[in-house]
């Protein structure tokens, strides 16, 4: 079983890293959020926590539709020449952040970004690799890990519902 | 006796054809989205790429600037192929049925229509007609209905005064041709709106018009008293002097909106036209320009409110239901 | 050629008749319900299980030939008409060019004698041209053969012509057919004014037409002492003026078109133009005094009201569609379905289509009586069959009753004692053939 609290901690130390760069924290729309406020409030960042929902650059759209409580995507600060650390809860296909970095450059060009994910697991579809994990495991077929939040956070591993 | 055809058997919207019928659930919904939508208007880059690939043909058999180009800048920031095609009715009397020119723009792959026509049914007449994937949005039909007119007139008032149940709404003018006051009555009305009115004079106001659910009154005294909201109608050139009102300037006496008339109203009301406005005669300009005035953010709403409604529909193609 | 229609439950309404038993028919003529001296039926028909009623008269079917062939001719109507169970339908005079010349009534009459179903009995024209200002010649008209004289849709508006063309038609004794629609009030409408043209944005036409129109023309009648039939009444209010004025005495009778009894304001639904009609559709109160006044004869006849159409006449916005229902054949089912509801006996039902519209035209038809043209129907009560545009003889593609499954189909139906109609061989499971003799 993941322990959640030890996954924070290890992302923490990983940000920590990326201190001197002054980094934008942002989560995305809903475990994201609640794992990047527990990080920004444990690393004191000066800056505001930002928050994206990526429902407007999905790939899936035609297919499934408009999420109907689709939020609103909050950058309090410019993030032209920023470096950026992305958080999000689980990094599965790749596909949400393929989504979350299109969106981030309509609003700017960031000098960089950095992916922090409280946890890796298999199955991507996509280039895409975190520069910082809280914890790693491989599913069986036929499961997937549902965040819960954001007081306390946990995580379950749960068998897809057909 | 045929029936509703906006939402499929899926409950999903397929076309958007009038609030008749809307639930207060997929209203807010809209609105909701429209609220994203406001933000993405307010960025470096104005553009999101849901409506990629897709093709949009505004076809307006009606002139219109205001509700043809605020469709054309939702379409674009989602990232559509926007065709506008405007035509006169009497062309296409001569020629072609309006179905058979449908049709051609069909044929060219049009993935959703935005339809104006001056006779009411047109758009409901289109969405029985076209296949599966095409989708219908009605920009005003006739003296029928403008719903997207309609839904961000909500938008605006939920803005301002943060929901409908506490409200007093008043519609002013002539409704009895109002597209515009059908679609905002059936919506207020939908989202539990406390007092729905219609203020005007008699031989405007439509028969039985307390059957939409609106409470009818002839003086603007007894209409506006105390009402959070007013809504004024616009009032057609073609209708200023004649059999139904006697001229403009009697008009103006009875119906148009003074700062004092306005007095009548709760201190916080805010004051609303779907545009173009007459000055000086149904409004008057101090009030207009006044700071109880939400005539202008209404027409950035729109734009935010069209985007709603057509990514709402767009990505609801085919029978799949929505995954987890 | 000696037909007997055996063993069938015979309805003649002009005699009160409800009764089984046989009808002869020797050549064109009904000889009677017992065989006459030395009969030998060269065809029996087996009527057993069936009703047997005089041939339907219809008041009023449009068959768009001359002038709109592209929607129907005076064949495929008439043909239609003989498939409904009727045998004389009268034709108003707005077609193109309008009945206001003799010769295109004689035409009428004999192209459609020529054919062999229906008979049409032309409407013709009050004044030229439908134009409301020139009295047609109305004596040329009758002398051709026209029923009446009326104006259709085109309203007279200088009530002082109006007045002149009944004292006119009253001079010679002619039936005057008015359709009550003040054309004021009426103008631009598209709907009945009420709750559901409220909905859809649907300019109106208010019930003050139909009653606005119907008190200046009940006075004028009143003064002139014309006889007038009144077509297509529609609201509650314009019926208690026509039993008022049958009350006092006027020389008044009045039909309503079969859909009135059944449809409503509310079918129109979303734009539904299959139920775009003139008059309007009213609502459930007017529906239901129509009813009434239709049992209670204050409604003298019911009519189809045929009005065919191209498939692309309907298929326009409600407002652009061409209004009107094809309804030949769904006449009489739809009238029997009024005595299933328990709204007037069967005998009554058929009363209204046939000894009520031969009453008011003074014809000898729609009748059973030995010695008159042997104009016969045949139907079955109990089948049902469900109308759709392919299995309606008639060339109009319009309905909004098609889908609906109905009771009572015509089995046979005979004009002039020749069978113009008869269901195909393949489901006729309740008539039998024998060789004469």
């Amino acid at each position: 079983m993941i322990d959640v609290e030890e996954a924070l901690a290890r992302m923490a130390d990983g940000i920590a890293l990326l201190k001197d760069q002054r980094p934008v924290m942002i989560g995305i729309h809903t475990g994201g959020v609640w794992v990047a406020e527990r990080l920004h409030h444990r690393l004191g960042l000066a800056d505001a926590l930002g928050t994206l929902d990526i429902s407007f650059y999905r790939d899936d759209f035609s297919r499934v539709g408009m999420n109907p409580q689709v939020k609103t995507s909050q950058l309090p600060v410019s993030l032209e020449g920023r470096h950026i650390v992305l958080v999000d809860d689980v990094l599965h296909t790749g596909r949400t952040i393929r989504a979350a970095l299109n969106e981030i450059f309509d609003f700017a060009r960031p000098a960089s970004i950095s992916l922090a994910v409280l946890i890796v697991r298999d199955g991507r579809e996509l280039p895409i690799q975190p520069d910082v994990v809280g914890a790693a495991i491989a599913l069986r077929p036929g499961e997937h890990l549902k965040l819960t939040g954001p007081n306390p956070l946990g995580i379950k591993i749960m068998e897809k519902a057909e | 006796m045929i029936t509703d055809i906006q939402v499929d058997d899926h409950g999903r919207h397929r076309h958007f054809l009038t609030t008749e019928g809307l639930s207060a659930k997929a209203i807010g919904e809209i609105l909701d989205t429209a609220e994203s939508f406001i933000s993405v208007g307010e960025r470096e880059i104005k553009k999101v790429p849901l409506l990629r690939g897709k093709t949009i043909v505004n076809l307006f058999f009606e002139a219109s600037t205001r509700t043809r180009t605020t469709f054309e800048i939702a379409g674009k920031r989602l990232s559509a192929d926007i065709i506008n095609i405007n035509t006169s009715v009497s062309a296409t009397q001569k020629g072609e049925s309006l179905l058979d020119t449908v049709r051609n723009l069909e044929a060219m792959h049009t993935d959703l229509f935005v339809v104006r026509h001056p006779v009411s049914g047109a758009a409901d007449l289109i969405a029985r007609s076209v296949p599966n994937h095409v989708h219908v949005v009605n920009a005003g039909d006739g003296r029928h209905a403008h719903p997207t007119q309609g839904l961000l007139d909500m938008f605006t008032i939920r803005r301002y005064k943060g929901g409908f149940a506490n409200l007093k709404v008043a519609i002013v003018g002539d409704v009895l041709h109002s597209r515009v006051a059908r679609s905002q009555i059936h919506a207020l009305t939908a989202l539990g709106t406390g007092e729905v009115r219609v203020i005007g004079p008699r031989s405007l106001l439509p028969f039985a018009v307390e059957s939409l659910g609106a409470k009818s009154y002839t003086t603007m005294a007894e209409g506006l008293a105390g009402v959070d909201v007013i809504i004024m109608l616009r009032l057609q050139f073609e209708r200023m002097s004649g059999a139904l009102i006697p001229s403009a300037h009697e008009y103006f006496s009875l119906y148009g909106l003074t700062p004092e008339r306005l007095a009548l109203a709760d201190p916080e009301a805010i004051v609303m036209h779907p545009g173009p406005m007459n000055r000086g005669l149904e409004i008057a300009s101090e009030v207009a320009d006044g700071p109880q005035s939400v005539i202008l953010p209404q027409v950035t709403f729109g734009i935010a409110v069209r985007m709603a409604i057509l990514a709402r529909l767009a990505g609801a193609a085919g029978t799949e239901t929505k995954s987890p | 050629m000696n037909i007997v229609i055996s063993g069938g439950r015979i309805i003649d309404p002009s005699q009160g008749l409800d009764q089984v038993g046989s009808l002869f028919i020797h050549d064109d003529r009904l000889v009677g319900f017992e065989a006459p001296p030395g009969f030998s039926a060269e065809r029996t028909i087996d009527a057993r299980g069936l009703v047997v009623c005089p041939g339907l008269i219809d008041l009023r079917a449009r068959l768009r030939e001359p002038g709109l062939e592209h929607k129907a001719t005076l064949e495929s109507e008439t043909r239609a008409a003989a498939a409904g169970g009727i045998t004389t339908l009268c034709n108003p005079p707005d077609t193109t060019p309008p009945l206001d010349n003799p010769a295109l009534a004689e035409w009428m009459i004999d192209r459609a004698r020529q054919l062999g179903a229906a008979a049409v009995l032309p409407i013709g024209a009050l004044t030229r041209g439908l134009s409301g200002t020139h009295l047609a010649d109305m004596h040329a008209l009758h002398t051709a053969g026209c029923v009446g004289v009326g104006n259709a849709y085109a309203a007279i508006k200088d009530t002082a012509v109006l007045r002149h063309a009944l004292e006119y038609a009253a001079g010679l004794d002619l039936l005057v057919f008015l359709t009550p629609e003040d054309p004021w009030l009426g103008a631009h409408g598209i709907m009945h004014e009420g709750r559901v043209a409220t909905r859809l944005g649907l300019a109106g036409i208010p019930a003050s037409a139909e009653t606005v129109a119907l008190s200046r023309d009940l006075i004028l009648i009143e003064q002139t002492g014309a006889r007038v039939h009144f077509c297509g009444l529609s609201t509650a209010a314009g019926l208690a003026l026509m039993a008022a004025a049958k009350e006092r005495g006027l020389p008044v009778t009045a039909d309503t078109p079969i859909h009135q009894l059944y449809l409503t304001e509310d079918d129109v639904g979303f734009f539904d133009s299959q139920c775009h009609v003139r008059p309007p559709l009213r609502t459930l109160q007017d529906r239901e005094a129509l009813r009434t006044a239709v049992a209670e004869g204050v409604i003298d006849a019911v009519c189809s009201d045929h009005q065919p159409h191209e498939e692309d006449a309907k298929r326009v916005p409600f407002s652009n569609s061409e209004p009107g229902i094809a309804g030949l054949e769904t006449l009489l089912p739809l009238t029997l379905q009024l005595a299933d509801l328990g709204i007037l006996t069967l005998k009554d039902a058929l009363a209204r289509l046939t000894a009520g519209p031969a009453a008011i035209l003074g014809r000898p038809e729609g009748t059973l009586r030995s010695g008159r043209s042997a104009d016969v129907c045949i139907f079955d009560p109990n089948t049902s069959w469900t109308p759709e545009p392919a299995s309606l003889r008639s060339r109009g593609r319009n309905s909004p009753f098609f889908g609906k499954p109905l009771r009572g189909q015509v089995i046979l139906t005979l004009k002039n004692g020749h069978i113009c109609y008869e269901k195909s061989a393949a489901n006729k499971a309740t008539t039998r053939d024998r060789a004469p003799g």
